[in-house]
């Protein structure tokens, strides 16, 4: 046995110190500290486009919550108004918001003559870029709900145009209103001065948030109010379906359905819907819904439907994932005690699941809620949000759009008012889906229980 | 169950809303995102006036509008298709294979087309329909040959441009605007070039030569934009040489970013337009299903309101937007009002 008296070799030649680390544990240790970098670089660029992004929206979006108003003193002509001279409501009516911009016209005229504005315009016609479209609107709404006001001087507050707004906004710049044919050196002027009288003020605008869209030409009156009204019916409709329909068909999956090759089928086909992409649930909604079912275009109701289509497979996967958690130790006591299948799923797995199940769907609705792809197909995106809807019914079924359609719709169009009022309506929306994810983490932090 | 009442509720729903769905109260109009701005202006003044719901109006472009427009007869079909471009023989065919027979057109006015550069950019201020064609076409004249385009610069052909790459941003073929840019800019710029008889002397026939003429180069220089003119403005904002197809309008609402040029020594105005001097503008059309008059109530009003002297008049308000007015407009307003349809019938 020559080999049992051969001498130990020393591992290595070198003494192995404790206190200095030789080179391969140096080039390990070396090996985490740039993997740590690089996991902090990569968090870092994160959060940099973050700020980038959260900054620019923000600079961008803030100034559509404030708007330029001019108060004035509007005398209702009843020369113009009413020239039959009988207050009635039919023939008061006839009188189309052509008839009134004239006297609105007048009003902001008198208002610089008053006071004492020296300025070149000298015409109250002149005064037509400075005051909104939407003006003439208001007003003669007015007279319409209370035609004995025919003759009075009424005060109002009506809006500026998008230009002036652009102006006090720091968007519309004098050397670029040369070639501008819509505003004048001189109405800035005439700006200028009223603003300290205040006459003319810069405000917090609600009906931005409350407000209808308004068409190309008076940007100014736009608001996502109604576009949120429609949001709000899609959702509903989203959460009504989805949800029992999302939990209904996990709970067969899970819990009672055999272990075969369809149920495999099924899994497959699920995980798979989770992955389409959005658009193609727009087809399927318009040859569903509209073309053959014949449902309303633009209504809140298709679009639901189409974004539950589009938000099952989220619930489902979720709802599945939180059912698979509850320990099988809880359905075995329940039915030990004689429970049956039904009674242990309701009465012990499912709320326990709960927490998790709530968390997928607001998740899932927090998706449907971004969504604009499919919507573009059953005719939710367009210039739509006009008339806000005055029950459950017309909510579903009145043409409405989406906050999302809606902030698309502002990105399209010309004048650049509009713009600002696309990164406004972001901000809106970005509150909504903060909310509701942080809405879905408080859910999961309080209830969720772990074993 | 809760769930199970729930889904009952919303299956009870579903079914209301299948029911009522047959009746249909707002006008529904798709098509040409050209006309959008106007339709919008319209359907907005036509809410606030008359006592029906405010019409929908939806874009996409001309042929998009028409196709959907041509699907069918009845409330789930859109009443209104609006078109930057005159419906196409094609078109009337689809859209009579599909029931779709009595075809009111009405003009509501004339929109220009203007090219447009970067307001801090190149001087590009003057064109004409062939120095557009030398630049974008694959083939052109160079020294009394036809040859591929090799022209880079814009200085390369013409020395009064200035001496920048050349690159443009053209509406897509999905545009109504697409086909007047072809027929007004790109095919008189290669008669003019005299492309176009060097191709038919090179043994192509009339018609070919006329299709070959409107095609446009390939390697990058001209690209189809596919979206609006925010699309088109933010690739211009991008690239301080490139030159791009706005509407009038458009322009008009954006002299802040834009520099217009002058197409065969006209400057683009409402009117130039109006007195046809400048020579790429288009008449912008919408097409009404007559037999969807009495059907959808306020469908007829509407389009007599689109039309009407205080809407689509010299002083109204499309013409503020940049509408270029008809000055055949009674004939159109009768025409509406005795809903005229398509080839001659009533």
């Amino acid at each position: 046995m020559t080999d049992a008296t051969t001498p130990v070799t020393p591992r290595s030649k070198k003494s192995v110190s404790l206190t200095s680390p030789d080179a391969r544990t140096q080039k390990r240790k070396a090996a985490e500290a740039r993997f740590r970098m690089y996991g902090i670089a990569g968090i870092a660029t994160g959060i940099f486009c973050l700020i980038v992004l959260l900054t620019s929206i923000l600079a961008s979006g803030t100034g559509a919550f404030q708007q330029t108003f001019i108060s004035v003193q509007v005398y209702l002509d009843p020369a113009k108004l009413d020239k039959k001279g009988n207050r009635d409501p039919a023939d008061i009516a006839k009188v189309s918001t052509f008839g009134y911009t004239p006297l609105i016209q007048q009003a902001v005229f008198d208002a610089v003559q008053q006071a004492g504005i020296e300025t070149p315009l000298t015409r109250s016609k002149d005064m037509k870029a400075l005051i909104s479209a939407s003006a003439a609107a208001q007003v003669r709404d007015v007279v319409i709900a209370d035609p004995t006001l025919i003759g009075e001087t009424i005060g109002f507050r009506i809006l500026a145009s998008s230009r002036v707004d652009g102006y006090l906004k720091d968007r519309v710049m004098r050397e670029d209103v040369a070639r501008d044919k819509n505003i004048d050196a001189e109405h800035l002027d005439l700006v200028d001065a009223l603003v300290p009288l205040g006459i003319v003020e810069k405000t917090f605008n609600m009906d931005f948030i409350t407000g209808a869209d308004a068409s190309e030409s008076r940007a100014e009156a736009a608001g996502i109010g109604v576009a949120m009204m429609g949001s709000f019916f899609m959702m509903l409709v989203v959460l009504v379906l989805s949800l029992p329909i999302g939990v209904a068909a996990s709970i067969y999956l899970e819990e009672f359905a055999p272990k075969n090759r369809w149920t495999d089928l099924i899994e497959v086909n699920i995980a798979n819907l989770a992955a389409v992409p959005s658009i193609v649930f727009g087809i399927l909604g318009l040859a569903v819904f509209i073309q053959f079912m014949h449902l309303p275009q633009s209504a809140p109701l298709v679009g639901g439907l189409v974004l539950t289509l589009m938000t099952l497979p989220t619930i489902i996967i979720s709802t599945r994932a939180s059912l698979k958690a509850v320990p099988p130790s809880i359905r075995d006591a329940a039915l030990g005690v004689g429970a049956s299948k039904m009674q242990a799923v309701f009465h012990h797995v499912l709320p326990l699941a709960a927490p998790g199940i709530l968390t997928g769907t607001i998740i899932g609705l927090a998706q449907a809620l971004g969504e604009t792809a499919p919507l573009l197909l059953i005719g939710m995106v367009g210039f739509i949000a006009s008339n806000a809807p005055d029950g459950i019914a017309s909510g579903l079924l009145d043409p409405n759009s989406a906050m999302p359609a809606q902030i698309y719709e502002w990105a399209k169009r010309a004048d650049p008012a509009f713009y600002e009022r696309a990164w406004g309506g972001i901000i809106i929306l970005l509150v909504f889906l903060i909310s509701m994810n942080t809405l879905a983490v408080i859910l999961r932090r309080r209830f969720e229980r772990r074993w | 169950m809760s769930f199970v009442k729930l889904t009952t509720s919303a299956l009870a729903l579903a079914a209301l809303s299948a029911t009522t769905a047959v009746a249909r109260d707002q006008v529904q109009v798709a098509g040409s995102s050209t006309v959008l701005p106007y339709a919008s202006i319209v359907a907005e003044a036509f809410g606030e006036n008359f006592d029906f719901p405010t019409p929908v109006v939806e874009s996409g472009g001309s042929s998009a509008g028409l196709k959907r427009f041509c699907q069918g007869v009845g409330t789930e079909h859109t009443d209104i298709a609006n078109a930057s471009r005159a419906i196409r023989e094609k078109e009337i065919k689809a859209c009579a294979e599909n029931g779709v027979t009595d075809i009111i057109e009405v003009r509501i006015g004339y929109d220009g087309i203007v090219f447009a550069s970067q307001f801090d950019g190149p001087a590009f201020t003057a064109f004409t329909q062939s120095d557009i064609f030398n630049a974008l076409a694959p083939k052109v004249m160079v020294d009394g040959a036809l040859v591929d385009n090799p022209y880079t610069r814009w200085s390369d052909f013409n020395a009064d441009l200035p001496d920048a790459e050349i690159l443009a941003f053209i509406p897509g073929t999905k545009h109504g605007t697409r086909e007047v840019f072809e027929e007004k800019v790109i095919a008189a710029g290669c008669e003019a070039t005299g492309a176009m008889e060097a191709m038919i002397a090179g043994g192509m026939s009339e018609d070919d030569a006329e299709d070959a003429c409107l095609e446009v180069r390939t390697d990058g220089r001209s690209v189809d934009i596919d979206g609006d003119y925010t699309e088109t403005l933010a690739s211009i904002d991008a690239n301080a040489n490139a030159i791009g197809v706005f509407g009038l309008a458009f322009y008009e609402n954006n002299t802040d970013k834009l520099k217009v040029a002058t197409m065969a020594g006209v400057e683009p105005t409402t009117e130039s337009i109006a007195a046809g001097e400048y020579p790429v503008s288009r008449p912008l059309y919408f097409y009404i299903k007559k037999a969807h008059i009495g059907v959808i109530p306020g469908l007829k009003e509407f389009a007599e309101f689109f039309v009407a002297d205080e809407i689509a008049g010299p002083d109204g308000p499309l013409a503020e937007y940049g509408l270029v007015s008809d000055p055949e407009l009674l004939a159109t307003q009768e025409a509406v009002f005795d809903e005229k349809v398509m080839g001659g019938g009533s």
